[in-house]
């Protein structure tokens, strides 16, 4: 255990114009789940000062949020490491907290991109070593680590298809969630092809939406409106940006991240009651529960089978229907660490876990890329 | 102007070898290894004694995909990681057969495409399965 573990509590949580919003800007929805996060907690923009904010439009995030909101924050970060950048930052906000930089830390994000584009926004310069063969980014990268999977572990198409019919299952007891209706293994198998083995199934959503979530001291959370959500743990790591500098296609750093966020929160796999990961293909969802220690290497095809991690299964996964099935967009990670918050705190209705005391928020960023785990829990277990 | 910086970068000497239909790999005198993409520094060992190689063109396919498009936007199309016998890995494509008969350890062989506006490196399959 750490020093850390601990050291900051998540006292408010919102959403806001999940799926489709269109005519808003994307610092009105942003600013549209900060109020919700605030309303959440009890507490005013006033009341904020420092603010953590990654942005696929706007190169300096937290300094565009910052000035929309009117908040002179003390501490302050735009940290783009992708879709992880919001996990990331609850760790940088929880190192803030306990070093007295901050006082009630701001992490937020939102896309209007579903409405403007229709398509996953990139903003990066293209790779001069990899844009000449025409991947279709990011989708090719992660089909790439997919056929490797296939390859080494005998993974199948029906295999990854069961992660996007519990994906869906899930999303059928979520209001906010996009796509409700039922999805067959077959539907998948014999969607839109996309980049081989996906089908346009295997694919996160584009939508609309905004997170946030306010994170401060665990004595300041208890005597606010909702129940602390203590950070127990946080750890992240990353090996490669590109697909093809990835050292092994089948293992992510999130076998790095999962241990050091676990020696954190001193918890083990075992105990863990809940697991959100970010969904962003349906191979991802296979090789984190691997690389996580859920089940071994090369297993994790075999490990979802059966509705295994549907509703009723044997592993509680990705209850808000994920980024396959709730939204996607552009970057999801804050997404699965507000549904973590959600359970822990019994807010989650029809698809409520009960009494659930320990969850794992995972968030993948880049091609497979950097990885950012926390283990969150009920103020119980501090 | 400092004289190591007259000529062109590790980058812009890359692209223009293959211009000149040479596809190039680094190799670092420090720690052995060979180098793609091209750097200033190792990535094995950090040191920045790298010199130019001609690639031997023989690879493997590691990883492959199909890209699929819409009938109007043309037919699909392979992309592949290939291991270079030297070590590095690179993206590129396997060329010659349908994209759907790639596959993952088939023996690929370099070939320099300076068909287009820029060069790029593709692959054959080995032994003329052309
Ligand atoms: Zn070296």
């Amino acid at each position: 255990m750490s020093g850390l573990r601990g050291a900051a509590s998540i006292a408010g949580a919102g959403t806001y114009g999940l799926g489709e919003a269109p005519g808003q800007s994307e610092l009105e929805i942003t600013a549209g789940a900060v109020k919700a996060a605030l309303d959440d907690a009890g507490l005013k923009a006033a009341d904020v000062d420092g603010v953590f904010c990654a942005s696929m439009t706007y190169n300096m995030g937290s300094l565009t949020l910052c000035e929309y909101l009117g908040i002179a924050p003390r501490f302050s970060d735009s940290s783009m490491i992708g879709g992880s950048s919001s996990l990331a930052h609850l760790l940088t906000a929880m190192m803030a907290i306990a070093t007295g930089q901050c006082d009630v830390a701001l992490v937020a994000y939102g896309s209007n991109q579903r409405s403007v584009s229709g398509r996953l926004v990139s903003t990066s310069r293209p790779d001069p070593f990899e844009s000449p063969y025409g991947p279709r980014q990011p989708i090719t990268s992660y089909a790439l680590a997919a056929s490797r999977h296939m390859h080494e572990y005998g993974t199948t198409r029906e295999q990854l298809a069961e992660v996007a019919t519990a994906a869906r299952a899930w999303a059928a007891m979520n209001p906010d969630a996009f796509l409700r209706d039922p999805l067959s293994i077959g539907d998948v198998l014999n969607a839109r092809p996309i980049s081989d083995p996906f089908t346009v199934r295997d694919c996160c959503l584009v939508t609309d939406g905004g997170g946030a979530v306010i994170l401060t001291s665990p004595e300041r959370a208890r005597d606010l409106k909702r129940p602390p959500v203590p950070m127990l743990g946080g750890a992240m790591a990353h090996w490669h940006r590109a697909i093809t500098n990835m050292p092994d296609l089948t293992v992510t750093a999130a076998s790095e991240s999962g241990p050091r966020a676990y020696a954190m929160a001193g918890v083990s796999v075992e105990d863990i009651d809940l697991v959100q990961v970010y969904d962003a293909f349906t191979i991802n969802t296979v090789v984190f529960l691997e690389d996580l220690g859920f089940c071994a290497k090369g297993e994790g095809g075999a490990f979802v089978e059966n509705g295994a991690i549907a509703p009723g299964g044997r592993l509680v996964v990705n209850t808000n229907g994920g980024g396959l099935s709730c939204c996607h967009p552009g970057m999801y990670g804050i997404f699965p660490l507000i549904e973590a918050v959600r359970q822990l705190r019994g807010d989650c209705g029809e698809r409520q876990q009960p009494n659930p005391e320990i969850a794992l928020a995972h968030g993948n960023g880049g091609l497979f890329s950097s990885q950012v785990t926390l283990i969150l829990g009920t103020d119980g277990t501090l | 102007m400092p004289a190591d910086t007259a000529a062109p970068g590790p980058e812009q000497a890359y692209f223009d070898a293959l211009a000149d239909g040479r596809f190039m790999l680094q190799h670092c005198g420090a720690c052995g290894e060979s180098v793609f993409y091209p750097r200033a520094l190792c990535p094995h060992c950090g040191a920045d004694a790298l010199t130019w190689r001609e690639a031997s063109g023989r690879g493997t396919v590691h990883a492959t995909s199909v890209v699929r498009r819409r009938p109007e936007q043309g037919p699909p199309y392979n992309v592949a990681l290939i291991d270079l016998e030297e070590g590095p890995r690179m993206m590129s494509r396997v060329e010659t057969v349908a994209p759907e008969a790639v596959r993952i350890g088939m023996a690929v062989t370099a070939v320099v495409d300076r068909s287009g506006d820029d060069p790029v490196v593709v692959f054959h399959p080995a032994g003329g399965g052309a």
